[in-house]
């Protein structure tokens, strides 16, 4: 359970000293930002995800792994540091039967009616002009079953995956938040109705909800951000409703309403910064649960359109590859998602430490 | 104590009710036609929309919804569109397999974890107990769907220690050949989760001013631990496995799909894939039903273990 941080008495006095509350709010964020940068574990894991952000946005801006649709190498071919696979494979071996090409080269050419027409259709088909590229043997990581670099795959990869996860965690968090803001504050009638919605989109499974929303939406990545999001947000509801709760009656909201501050003042201004690292350390964890349920739904065949590429996708084609001992594409989807979601993991607990530091240690 | 049953039993009927008006207009309004679902390939548009006569989807609304209804209040959903099947006889025929995997999962994840937890929350801040923390972590951050094509690769394919997939007729056979391979993947994956979630909450105890007591009072640490935490951690680890207990029952449908177990986790993905409607319904609304119930039950039992708790 996570526990209740408690900014509260900080804020306070310096609701007395200082008049304006964007600097409040700075205190909070630097203070914790010095004691995130004595975590060594945090910071490593900061870094990681940075380099992450920084490969996704040459990726998202086409300077690396633009051409992974390229059928730049031979089927399923191995990674470079194992060398070429040995041609044994059934048809590539097997070669042309005498008899049958020198029957095909029998000239019938006195008695074929489109005969005089042959050297025109040479000439004008030697005007186009076909490349073919050369394939390569091996690939740095090897290839997938198109001869496709799965290297090339994996950066693509990461980028619609964790792209997903962080767009479905802010939608997420956004319908969470504020209907959790809209219950906890006002209660009542308002909180009622916002618990009942609660009540009913918990008690639905939710494979069905998964797959009534895929099926309004269609499939791609929009449709995974959606669907994520519209049922992900219970989870931050809850919290961020206990929270407002506990916040409304506490005095320096009093206080603000006191001096007339209007109900959305005393949500957005007051209550909102005060809470604001709970939601964000929730919506850290949100990011990872929806990068892993991207995997399932890509399984389950609800995941991004097949023209594009995801974590999940991959791993939805390895599991044939696997069993002809290919297993690079496994392979590179694995490490760079564990990669990822380890770093993201420690840096958001480093962070919620950070944030929270009476909790420090404890888990 | 009866009112109080009463009166939750009550606030169910709402809850129930916007269940139902959620699937209900959901898939009826988003989903695809189940007529043509049914229908062959070919089928001209006479013929579907004979079979959308048939299955009453040109009734009025309201009158499909009545419809909808009346099988939740008498418990008789009909028959599948697809199958034609009744619905009692298909959830019962399936609710087997589903629990032969989700059982055991369920048993050992919890039987295996607490006492982990509770070994790293004795060794709390030592390097085992940071270095298994890490271990977790990293442990999370896989993906099930790896675990389960790797396992399956390796104990399946590779060893040879358990059969791929596969299922039979006699209970037995499904629980000491067929089912272990699946358990033993899902218990692996949901053993890092469960380990954690029990230690922090053995030192959520470990702050409280009884266990100062406690210790002060000369008991040892493993008396303080076993004898004290435990059973006042017993409480957050009860509501845990008794908010999972609805979910047993549909079970977990990505392990059901990939390795062809029939349960009802596949067979709400079947439905869902053929629009069938009757299933949809009445898997949804038993488990809403289920899940409400669950909390009931977890508020209940927090009465019998703790006395001060008073139910309001």
């Amino acid at each position: 359970m996570s526990g209740a941080p408690d900014f509260v008495s900080t804020a306070m006095t310096s609701t007395l000293t200082d008049p304006l509350p964007m600097r409040r709010a700075d205190g909070v964020w630097r203070s914790a930002w010095r004691r995130f940068r004595r975590d060594r574990a945090g910071m490593v894991a900061l870094a990681i995800v940075l380099a992450y952000a920084l490969l996704i946005a040459c990726t998202g801006s086409g300077l690396l792994a633009r051409h992974w649709q390229d059928e730049v190498g031979v089927p399923d071919a191995p990674p470079s540091f194992l060398g070429a696979a040995a041609p044994d494979l059934p048809g590539a071996a097997v070669p042309a039967s005498p008899a049958a090409s020198v029957a095909a080269n029998v000239d019938i050419s006195d008695v074929d009616p489109l005969a005089p027409r042959y050297k025109e259709w040479n000439e004008r088909a030697a005007q186009y002009h076909a490349q073919s590229k050369p394939i390569a043997a091996t690939l740095p990581f090897g290839g997938d079953r198109l001869g496709r670099d799965v290297l090339s795959k994996a950066l693509k990869g990461t980028q619609i995956s964790v792209s997903v996860g962080l767009l479905a965690a802010i939608v997420a968090t956004l319908i969470g938040a504020s209907l959790g803001a809209l219950g906890g504050f006002f209660g009542g009638w308002a909180g009622d109705i916002v618990e009942w919605l609660y009540n009913v989109v918990t008690s639905v499974p939710e494979i069905l909800l998964f797959f009534a929303f895929a099926a309004v939406f269609g499939r791609g990545i929009s449709t995974l951000v959606l669907i994520m999001g519209l049922t992900g947000w219970t989870g931050q509801y809850r919290q961020v409703r206990a929270e407002f709760i506990k916040h409304s009656r506490r005095d320096y909201v009093r206080a603000a309403e006191a001096i007339g501050a209007s109900a959305g003042a005393r949500m957005f201004r007051h209550i909102l910064p005060n809470v604001s690292h709970v939601i964000l350390v929730r919506m850290s964890l949100l990011v990872v649960n929806f990068i892993k349920a991207e995997v399932i739904l890509s399984y389950l065949g609800l995941g991004v359109a097949t023209d594009q590429v995801s974590w999940g996708t991959m791993l939805l084609e390895s599991q044939s590859d696997l069993i002809l001992g290919h297993w690079w594409q496994l392979a590179a989807a694995t490490i760079s998602m564990a990669v990822f979601v380890t770093a993201f993991s420690l840096m958001a607990d480093a962070w919620r430490d950070a944030l929270d530091p009476k909790l420090r240690g404890q888990r | 104590m009866f009112a109080y049953l009463l009166r939750r039993l009550w606030q169910m009927i709402p809850t129930l009710l916007g269940v139902v008006l959620l699937v209900f207009f959901l898939f009826r309004k988003f989903g695809v036609d189940p007529a043509q679902t049914l229908a062959s390939l070919n089928a001209t548009p006479r013929e579907i929309a004979e079979i959308r006569a048939q299955l009453g989807l040109n009734e009025p609304w309201w009158v499909q919804l009545g419809i909808f209804i009346k099988g939740i209040v008498t418990f008789d959903w009909g028959r599948s569109w697809a199958t034609n099947e009744t619905i009692a006889h298909l959830l019962a025929t399936r609710l087997p397999a589903t629990l032969t995997v989700t059982l055991p999962i369920l048993i050992l994840d919890t039987l295996i974890a607490i006492p982990i937890a509770l070994g790293l929350a004795y060794a709390r801040g030592s390097l085992t107990d940071r270095a298994i923390m890490v271990g977790t972590t990293v442990a999370l951050s896989i993906s099930f769907l790896v675990y389960v094509i790797v396992g399956q690769y390796v104990f399946g394919f590779q060893l040879g220690w358990f059969p791929v997939q596969g299922w039979s007729d006699s209970t037995w056979t499904n629980l000491v050949v067929y089912a272990p391979l699946p358990v033993l993947l899902a218990v692996l994956v949901g053993l890092s989760p469960q380990t954690r979630l029990y230690r922090s909450f053995f030192l959520d105890e470990l702050g409280h001013d009884y266990v100062r007591t406690a210790r002060a009072k000369g008991l040892t640490e493993p008396a303080v631990l076993f004898h004290h935490v435990l059973r006042n951690a017993l409480i957050p680890i009860l509501t845990n496995v008794g908010l999972a207990l609805p979910g047993i029952l549909i079970g977990s449908f990505l392990i059901e799909v990939y390795f062809s177990i029939p349960g009802i986790g596949r067979e709400v993905l079947l439905a869902v894939n053929r629009s069938d409607y009757p299933v949809i319904q009445a898997v949804t609304i038993y488990v809403a039903m289920l899940t409400m119930l669950a909390n009931l039950l977890v508020d209940l039992s927090y009465r019998a273990v703790d006395p001060r708790v008073v139910l309001r």
